[in-house]
């Protein structure tokens, strides 16, 4: 089996245990890609896979064959950052950043979902119109846990990037 | 974990053959099964993954709708026929796990997910009737603010963890099965058990016995209905207390209602007798407290759980409230 890791064609693991994350980390190197509760509940794990956020500490490899992957290492570079990551530095989206790439790539799956107009919790209505204010920035990123209490400023920063004008622009 | 093959089925029948034997588990998108078999509260032999199974969201000939085991759950609840017929069942989903995990998690395996008792997952310190049978249950008297206050037996306390089960009891989903003795439909109230003494048995399919899809049946009155969930912080957290509800008002009067619970039961639990209370009567908050009254009155709550009952009545009070006003959208 194999996939597609930010544009590259890379072969999966012989043993089905083996988690996506464990093997985007341990495997292919990529360890921008954090290792939290490896259970689900802390979402410092998120990938994209074909343009949705998932937990790829709950995902097995082997089921993921012909996907395309993205991970913080496929957003941008140094020099080149990503807007998302120019907007958690400049509003203070971490200290010691170990959620931040889970949080980065989760904020660009909700964008998408925002933009096709899936609802959520607190939307006081179940139509196809999305504003993205920090109520529902909030709950659509609840998956995502910062233990050093930054997020306010990870909120902040989402919000000054995925406004509702902007939402296009924010993509992988 | 432990080791296992791992199989693609390409179809239904395909799963049903390849499921021979007890130790296979099939696959949806492992959000609560790739955790037990970490934990090794699972440890199947082989696994079946069936995301490639139907996937299909239509509309069936009496008008309701049939919904693929395999449809994420991110994509049943922004279906547009779902939010506009039954807002209940977008609300329930939209009110569990986070973005992330809706986006892997299936319909086939929300309904098979198991209790998140804390002893059930402790496999080193706990003794638990549903892992182990027979070896005893340490949340009867331990640590049960989630647990269960109806239904409940000597041998197990557990709740189901699903928000998306509760409404589909409410709106009296059946459940469509495939196994190798054929195919069969189950009313969504009779899948799952209450425990008695076999409380490792969540459900009563046979092994091998594979879900395919469920219907929900048409229910006009389901477009004014919603799901309320009152947990121990904002979001990404299980029931403490949940209601699924829909009301059909006749004037000032309910003509019709449908209600459920969560966090209550080791099933979704159909609230039949607060249901009789309240057709035919004015929604005042005394009929309401004793429509809750009615059901509860039967609740045997635990160390930690005493609030429930009350918890629940409250809920129950304001969304049958705001529904019999019109105040859900």
């Amino acid at each position: 089996m194999s996939f597609i890791v930010n544009r590259n064609a890379v072969t999966g693991p012989a043993d089905p245990r083996v988690s996506l994350l464990d093997h985007l980390r341990e495997t292919l190197h990529l360890t921008g890609t954090k290792k939290g509760c490896n259970q689900g509940a802390c979402g410092a794990c998120t990938v994209l896979v074909d343009g949705e956020r998932i937990l790829s500490c709950l995902a097995l490899a082997v089921q993921y064959d012909g996907r395309q992957i993205t991970t913080i290492e496929g957003l941008g570079e140094a020099g080149t950052l990503h807007p998302l990551q120019t907007a958690f530095i400049e509003y203070d989206g971490f200290q010691c950043g170990y959620c931040t790439p889970g949080q980065i790539c989760s904020a660009i799956g909700m964008a998408a979902e925002a933009r096709r107009g899936v609802p959520s919790n607190v939307s006081a209505n179940l139509s196809d119109n999305v504003t993205l204010t920090r109520e529902e920035v909030q709950e659509r990123m609840s998956g995502n846990l910062c233990r050093c209490g930054a997020h306010n400023g990870i909120i902040d920063a989402i919000q000054a990037t995925i406004t509702s004008e902007r939402v296009t622009e924010v993509t992988a | 974990m432990t080791p296992f093959s791992y199989t693609r089925a390409e179809d239904v029948s395909d799963a049903v053959r390849l499921s021979a034997g007890d130790a296979t588990a099939f696959l949806g998108g492992g959000t609560n099964l790739v955790d037990l078999m970490r934990e090794t509260v699972a440890r199947p032999d082989r696994l079946v993954d069936v995301t490639g199974l139907s996937n299909a969201i239509a509309e069936t000939a009496d008008g309701g709708l049939l919904i693929g085991a395999a449809v994420r759950n991110t994509a049943l609840a922004e279906h547009q026929a779902v939010r506009t017929r039954y807002p209940v069942l977008s609300r329930a989903i939209l009110a569990g796990a986070s973005g992330q995990i809706r986006n892997m998690a299936t319909v086939g395996g929300n309904l098979l997910q198991r209790t998140r008792c804390t002893y059930f997952y402790d496999t080193d310190g706990s003794r638990c009737n549903k892992r182990t049978p027979g070896t005893g249950c340490d949340a009867r008297e331990g640590f049960n603010r989630i647990h269960a206050i109806l239904g409940a037996s000597d041998a197990c306390v557990a709740t189901h963890p699903s928000d998306m089960c509760v409404a589909l009891t409410m709106l009296e989903a059946t459940v469509h099965i495939e196994g190798r003795d054929g195919a069969r439909t189950l009313a969504f109230g009779d899948l799952h058990r209450l425990p008695g003494d076999r409380p490792d048995l969540d459900t009563v399919l046979a092994p091998g016995e594979l879900i395919t899809a469920i219907t929900l049946p048409p229910l006009g009155f389901a477009a004014r209905s919603t799901y309320r969930k009152v947990r121990d912080r904002a979001s990404y957290a299980f029931a403490l207390i949940s209601v699924a509800a829909a009301v059909e008002m006749d004037g000032d009067r309910i003509g019709d209602v449908r209600i459920a619970f969560g966090g209550v039961a080791h099933k979704p639990w159909r609230a039949t007798k607060a249901e009789a209370v309240l057709r035919g009567a004015s929604p005042t908050e005394a009929t309401l407290r004793a429509a809750a009254a009615a059901e509860f009155a039967d609740a045997l709550p635990l160390r930690d759980n005493a609030f429930k009952p009350e918890l629940a009545t409250r809920t129950l009070a304001a969304v049958l409230a705001d529904l019999a006003t019109g105040e859900v959208a």
